[in-house]
């Protein structure tokens, strides 16, 4: 097989070989196994690992991840599968009031190895509830990790990280960025190191800051800059959404002087804002212009075929980017 | 015919149905019943195409199979009456007596769709048919149509409502949550499982302890039946015992229909879960329309060419709703910010 993979691909290595390394490595979910998971993620792995080690469950959200929380105290090194991000809710309770606060509550006695997967975000023509970017839940509830990976490679890594990590770990992938191109994925990639920001193009004039999905569309926006405006654009892909690594971004901005970040998720009350005030926090007096936020519309995820006028496109944050930069 | 027979983990056990009841249709009951299956599943066969031909985003859960439920279920159910369900809804609406025009049109999400385009396959209302949707997240809607009986039951009406959900739905933890609010307030509900025997790739039998769900409310002290679900006489016979006891203040009561799908759970499915076979077999010996139609002509009611003929109308209608949901515009794009707050 060559090693150039698509995400689903990718992350369906991570498993097998977090799997293969040790043999608290579960997964569970529903259609994970016999099915391959409703996006084929896990597909093999009951061939492979048996239904000891790979769980079709009921169709119970709340269930999936209660139980997982109950396996993860006990040891064991869970990764649950919630087909979208948006049937998560059902969970929410358990995630919200035992999954981030375990390892607070009992005085660091308990810490909950576990990873709940979901895809999330829109881009691939589906309804409400299959298309939301609501990160912000996890990401604004303390004692979670949130990992967004953005391309086939770090999904890898980052999601062997997450497997690996003590903490429990809301592993958001962008359904949209799935199959939509291939990187060189090789077997045996070590785990990255998560709660690092990752500065993926180097430019002195501006920073844009964004992650998942909408990294694509950042890294394209800057090259459109470069060539037509002779601008060189800082971009920075945010793979660990939460803890936030506002160090880079404050060096990155303090270097630079304007900053555009870009999300799918909605702009009130959203990550773009809290990214905006840690670039306050951190380079208020180096700031030239207001940062400048892109991002979905305060609405649900409308209908497919409106789709791409909510989702931010490269013109919409090249065009943000001139005003900063003009401002 | 019964299918209470044909699955046997827990047989012996509960309140399953003696003998199956069999509504006594006239001969025009009977055609009506033909002609609206027929509508539901021209209809599907359309939007299956449809799909194929990239005019419907997203998912598109098709019904075929299953029409005897949806059709039965309707005709015993009056004014007033409330139907809430999942997002394999099409069947429902055209049953409801919904406009195929704009359920199709929804489908392919455009501003003459009964939603305006903005909910899609899964997610479409029809207040004035009493149709409170069309919901993706799969088991949420029982505890909605459990609300909307307390409502009737608030209003001192005598009408009921009918929550539909799956056989994977039926393993949500809200749904026992709403069986026990419902029995302990008597709330008119008729929980309606439609059991297709699968959820999306799994088995009733890979996913639930006990297989038998009309049982599953039998803790709550509700009373529970399992009923031929491809045979729309016996749905029809199983709904009016349910209707009355709701009607009576007799509080909620659970049906269990015994049904299938032939189609892929969405429209893209590996279907490594079940063998053509299987599905074959379905088709060839249960099939809903089928079985009608044989009634039909055996009993003289009708002949092949009358048969056709409705076959021509009814196919004409669902050409027309493609037609509409083919030309109908797509919403402006300042839709995106309509409906948000009132
Ligand atoms: C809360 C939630 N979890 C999962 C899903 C994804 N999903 C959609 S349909 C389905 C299977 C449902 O099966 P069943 O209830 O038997 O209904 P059927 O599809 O057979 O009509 C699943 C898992 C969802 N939409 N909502
Ligand atoms: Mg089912």
């Amino acid at each position: 097989m060559s090693d150039e993979r698509t995400m689903v691909e990718a992350l369906n290595l991570a498993l097998r070989e977090e799997m293969d390394r040790d043999d608290n490595v579960m997964v569970l979910g529903e259609d994970v196994g016999a099915d391959g998971g409703i996006f084929r993620v896990t597909k093999g792995l009951i061939d492979d690992f048996g239904e000891s080690r790979v769980m079709d469950t009921p169709l119970a959200e709340a269930g999936i991840v209660g139980v997982s929380v109950g396996m993860a105290l006990a040891g064991l090194n869970p990764v649950a599968e919630m087909q979208f991000s948006g049937f998560s809710y059902f969970a929410f309770h358990q995630i919200e009031g035992h999954v981030a606060r375990m390892r607070w509550r009992s005085r660091g006695r308990f810490t909950l190895p576990l990873v709940i997967r979901m895809p999330f975000g829109g881009g691939v023509r589906a309804l409400e509830h299959h298309s939301e970017s609501r990160e912000a839940y996890f990401a604004h509830t303390p004692g979670l990790r949130t990992v967004i990976p953005s391309g086939p490679r770090n999904a890898c890594t980052l999601l062997k990280a997450a497997i690996r990590s003590p903490d429990p770990v809301i592993f958001l992938e962008p359904k949209a960025a799935y199959r939509a191109f291939r990187e060189e994925v090789p077997e045996g990639l070590d785990p990255a190191q998560l709660d690092k920001a990752d500065i993926r193009r180097k430019g002195a004039d501006i920073t844009m800051i964004s992650y998942g999905a909408m990294l694509r569309r950042t890294l394209e926006a800057a090259e459109t800059l470069a060539e037509e405006d002779g601008v060189e654009a800082e971009v920075i892909d945010l793979p660990t959404l939460a803890p936030l690594d506002a160090e880079t971004i404050g060096a990155s901005v303090r270097r630079t002087g304007r900053a555009v970040v870009v999300t799918e998720a909605p702009l009130s009350f959203g990550p773009a804002g809290e990214i905006a005030a840690r670039i306050a926090e951190e380079a208020f007096v180096y700031l030239e212009a207001p940062v400048n936020r892109v991002t979905g519309w305060d609405v649900p995820m409308p209908f497919f075929a409106r789709e791409q006028s909510y989702l931010p496109d490269a013109r919409r944050i090249t065009n943000a980017a001139r005003v900063t930069l003009a401002y | 015919m019964n299918a209470s027979t044909s699955s046997n983990k827990s047989a012996g056990r509960g309140r399953r149905a003696s003998k199956p009841a069999v509504y006594e249709a006239s001969p025009e009951e009977l055609l009506k019943f033909y002609r609206d299956m027929l509508l539901v599943r021209r209809f599907e066969e359309k939007a299956g195409q449809m799909y194929g031909m990239g005019l419907i985003g997203g998912f598109c859960h098709l019904y075929i199979g299953q029409e005897a439920v949806c059709v039965g279920v309707q005709s015993a159910l009056k004014d007033g009456d409330a139907v809430i369900t999942g997002y394999r809804e099409h069947g429902h609406m055209m049953a409801a007596g919904c406009d195929p025009k704009g359920v199709m049109a929804e489908l392919t999400g455009r501003s003459g769709g009964c939603s305006r385009g903005k909910g899609g396959s899964m997610h479409m209302f029809d207040p004035a048919k009493g149709f409170y949707g069309g919901h993706g997240i799969v088991g949420a809607q029982v505890s909605l149509g459990t609300g909307l009986a307390f409502a009737a039951k608030y209003k001192k009406t005598d009408n009921v409502a009918v929550a539909y959900f799956g056989d994977g739905a039926a393993n949500q933890g809200q749904v026992y949550e709403s069986f026990n609010m419902a029995r302990l307030w008597n709330l008119p509900v008729i929980y309606l499982i439609e059991n297709n025997q699968y959820a999306m790739g799994t088995s009733v039998a890979r996913a639930s302890s006990e297989i038998e769900l009309y049982r599953r409310g039998e803790s709550f002290k509700i009373p529970g039946k399992q009923v031929d679900g491809m045979n729309v006489l016996a749905v029809r016979a199983a709904m009016d015992e349910a209707v009355a006891h709701c009607r009576a203040g007799k509080g909620p009561m659970i049906l269990e229909m015994k049904t299938y799908r032939y189609r892929g759970h969405s429209m893209s499915d590996p279907a490594k879960y079940r063998t053509k076979d299987e599905v074959q077999k379905m088709r060839a010996e249960r099939d809903p329309i089928e079985q009608l139609r044989e009634l039909l002509l055996d009993g003289g009611h009708t002949d092949e060419a009358a048969l056709k003929e409705m076959d021509k109308e009814v196919k004409a209608l669902v050409a027309d709703a493609a037609a509409f949901a083919t030309e109908s515009p797509e919403p402006d794009a300042a839709e995106l910010y309509t409906d948000v707050l009132a």
